[in-house]
């Protein structure tokens, strides 16, 4: 029974993950909690899935705000590569110094006799302008470098090109990055990496293999009513309920783009804005476009709002 | 413990979860990391480290609930009315049978203590004696029970009964009934095994068979089967042609893009532009036969072709019997089977007349074809000795890159009774019989390699 005990532990780190988040606003299902405590015991990137909206990237935000680390962002998109992204060298920093040190170097090799000895003693100092200090770190290798350690965000990883996604396989595994001049550069403290994904193309398995796979899918009722109660504050819990309820009804429909998390919290917004105590037929018709972002969508949904309407206020009095 | 999980990776497999060994190591040390008392967290950190898209998780998370049901299954399941009778005779039987118990085996003195966690653990050590998780077709499944039950010493249980029927009746019945339960359990056990640890290898011999059935033969209850397959298909065809890989004819200079490109330079030309091929992607313009036996094979033949996008930049489909329609948005639009069903009750099931066909299509949408288009006509070419239509094949064999026919029917049959396939055969580039899965497959490929 050492197991059971053993097994305390994680349970409740796991509900300590869920309320830390919570306290940043994010509303984690079970799934998200054991994932992000997983991550940080056996030290693997989180490759997150799902469609726009359900708070992929949120995530990493929360994480970074309840941990107190400081949060790096790369943003994906196609042609990002080696230089933009990982390190490139400061060249008009190099070509500076090399005019500045002209004299200089004049002087170190003015006492050289023969051209044989000029080139060795120039090699000597052929690696000052390949060090450190000429390089220019980008969003992967300031990670690498934050002392304390820090979340990575690699954002919409789908939009970028398959040679990206080799080129991340090295920090994914070992938090690592060879540059040829230097050497390696490992991290301090292991980043926090997630990279998040909407399915645009689908990722190669070696990347997959490198992660946890979590797919944020669309909340449950339940929880999407306490996500809307940490989001918009004001919001009377009778509106809250009916609203979500809508919305649940909604995504039942044969829709372009079903209406995510965000467009949720969107319209609550909204609707508080506008001083609405519960949901009225009228109110909801005029501000469906904050909802739906194609007209078709719009034009497809018009005539099942009365009677969506009026199932979420029945939905009110049972739940 | 190791050993559980490793049966529940293998399992995995089986139900088509593609697990690596690195991916089994992170598992371990997340499993480790977790514990095993919650079993709803063990079944999300499976989900997590294991199964690496959605498809995955489904499939793994019907998987761990079938792994993990095994214990409740495996108590004695035979002892309702039995048991109920046994257990009012117990009193007597037990003051009166309490001696001979003395000299039974221990496997008797359990059964008929009815002591069901002794007994599933029982079957539990006795499974892993015989190596169970090794079962792989239902033919194996006696093969097993009967190691099983070897393992846990059914020779001696056997002479006890013996034994007993002489020396007393009653508790020779009991042990008789509960015997009998133990048989079913294990039967049961193996079953479940077999589902568990089977499926892959059932799964890897029925594609085999599938592949090269005859696809306008197959039964109605494989359709779906064969759906799946050609799913497969298409997605091995994606993963392998919808890279575009880029081909540089090396040492040819692109001067035009090289001045333009250097022309911060003032013109010296810095960085070089070379000349590149450019590569299209296919696009198809597919004419299927959907009269009677060419059916089944078109409605395939279209599944897999549409569900090609991400190699394949154009599709336009038609179907024809007795005249010709365009039936790709009906395709992209709607599932496979309500698709064909509504392209059936369109045009299907009639006598096919290829010249009108044919006719039909050059008046409409001749100009769809292009220099860049692969044609291709899937049809049996039995025109009922109307009209062949062989000069309008000509034309659109002109005004495309390739035209491609393929043909269920065999090679031999070709050119016999209202057979024309010989006359169309000049016509075309590529004529090759294509009645299976596997012919389907390799028939797609060639024609999308032809663009690579």
């Amino acid at each position: 029974m050492a197991e059971h005990r053993a097994s305390h532990r994680p349970l409740a780190s796991i509900e300590a993950v869920e309320s830390g988040l919570a306290s940043q606003g994010y509303i984690a299902s079970r799934q998200i909690a054991t994932a992000v405590y997983l991550a940080q015991q056996i030290e693997k990137p989180i490759l997150v899935e799902g469609p726009a909206g359900v708070g992929k990237t949120e995530l990493a935000k929360a994480i970074a705000g309840w941990r107190g680390l400081k949060m790096i962002r790369l943003q994906c998109y196609e042609g990002l590569d080696e230089a933009k992204a990982l390190y490139e060298w400061k060249y008009a920093k190099q070509l500076l110094y090399t005019q500045i040190l002209k004299d200089k170097l004049g002087e170190v090799l003015g006492g050289a006799e023969t051209l044989h000895a000029a080139l060795d003693q120039l090699h000597d100092f052929g690696d000052v302008f390949f060090s450190k200090e000429f390089v220019e770190p980008r969003p992967l290798l300031q990670a690498l470098e934050q002392p304390a350690g820090c979340v990575l965000l690699i954002d919409e990883i789908d939009k970028s090109d398959a040679e990206f996604e080799s080129l991340l396989l090295e920090i994914l595994s070992d938090f690592q990055v060879s540059i040829p001049e230097l050497g390696t550069v490992s991290a301090t403290v292991p980043p926090t990496v997630i990279l998040t994904s909407n399915s645009e193309r689908n990722l190669g398995d070696a990347l997959k293999r490198r992660c946890l796979h979590l797919h944020i899918g669309f909340p449950e009722q339940k929880l999407e009513e306490r996500i809307v109660e940490s989001r918009v504050p004001g919001i009377s819990e009778k509106l809250r309920k009916q609203l979500v309820a809508f919305i649940h009804e909604i995504r039942n429909l044969d829709l372009k783009k079903q209406p995510s998390v965000s467009e949720t919290i969107d319209w609550a917004r909204v609707l508080v804005l506008l001083q609405a105590s519960e949901l009225g037929h009228e109110m909801v018709k005029d501000t469906l476009n904050v909802l739906l972002k194609y007209e078709s969508d719009v034009q497809a949904t018009l005539p099942h709002v009365t009677t969506f309407v009026a199932n979420a206020a029945r939905q009110n009095v049972f739940g | 413990m190791k050993e559980n999980l490793h049966r529940f990776f293998r399992a995995a497999r089986g139900a088509g979860v593609r697990v690596s060994p690195a991916e089994s190591i992170d598992a371990m040390r997340a499993v480790a990391e977790i514990g095993l008392s919650d079993r709803s967290i063990l079944r999300d950190t499976f989900l997590l480290t294991l199964a690496k898209s959605e498809d995955e998780k489904k499939a793994l998370g019907a998987c761990f609930d079938l792994f993990f049901a095994q214990p409740e299954l495996s108590q004695p399941s035979a002892n309702d009315p039995s048991a109920a009778a046994t257990q009012d005779n117990t009193p007597g039987a037990q003051t009166s049978g309490g001696e001979p118990t003395e000299n039974l085996g221990p496997l008797a003195e359990m059964l008929l203590s009815q002591d069901r966690a002794a007994i599933s653990a029982a079957v539990a050590n006795a499974s892993s004696a015989a190596s169970l998780s090794e079962i792989r077709y239902f033919t194996q499944r006696g093969l097993f029970s009967t190691r099983i039950l070897d393992a846990m010493g059914i020779a001696r249980l056997r002479d006890d009964l013996d034994q007993l029927t002489t020396t007393s009746p009653a508790l020779a019945e009991r042990l008789q009934a509960a015997t009998e339960a133990l048989r079913d359990n294990i039967r049961e056990a193996v079953s479940q095994a077999l589902l568990l640890y089977g499926r892959e290898e059932a799964e890897n011999l029925r594609n085999e068979i599938l592949r090269n059935a005859p696809l306008s033969r197959i039964e109605p209850r494989q359709i779906e089967q064969m759906r799946a397959l050609i799913r497969q298909i298409a997605r091995r065809l994606r993963e392998r042609y919808s890279k575009p890989r880029k081909r540089q004819r090396r040492g040819h200079l692109d001067v035009r893009r090289t001045i333009r490109r250097n022309a911060a330079w003032g013109g010296v030309p810095f960085l070089t532009a070379w000349k590149r091929r450019r590569r299209d992607r296919p696009r198809i313009v597919a004419l299927c036969d959907v009269s009677g036996s060419v059916a089944r094979v078109s409605d395939f033949f279209l599944l897999l072709i549409h569900s090609l996008h991400e190699v394949v930049s154009d599709v336009r489909s038609f179907a024809f019997s007795g005249h010709l329609i365009e039936v790709s948005e009906i395709l992209e639009s709607k599932g496979a089977e309500e698709a064909m069903a509504e392209i059936m009750s369109k045009v299907g099931f009639g006598s096919s007349d290829y010249g009108g066909s044919f006719a039909d299509f050059e008046r409409q949408w001749m100009e769809s074809v292009t220099p860049q288009t692969t044609v291709i006509v899937l049809g049996d070419a039995r025109g009922n000795n109307l009209d062949p239509g062989a000069d309008i094949v000509r034309r659109i064999a002109e005004r495309s890159k390739r035209l491609v026919w393929l043909n269920p029917e065999g090679r031999m049959t070709w050119g016999w009774g209202d057979s024309e396939m010989p006359r169309y055969q000049t016509f075309c580039n590529v004529v090759r019989q294509c009645a299976t899965a596997q012919q389907l497959e390799r028939a797609v490929s060639d024609i999308v390699a032809t663009y690579q």
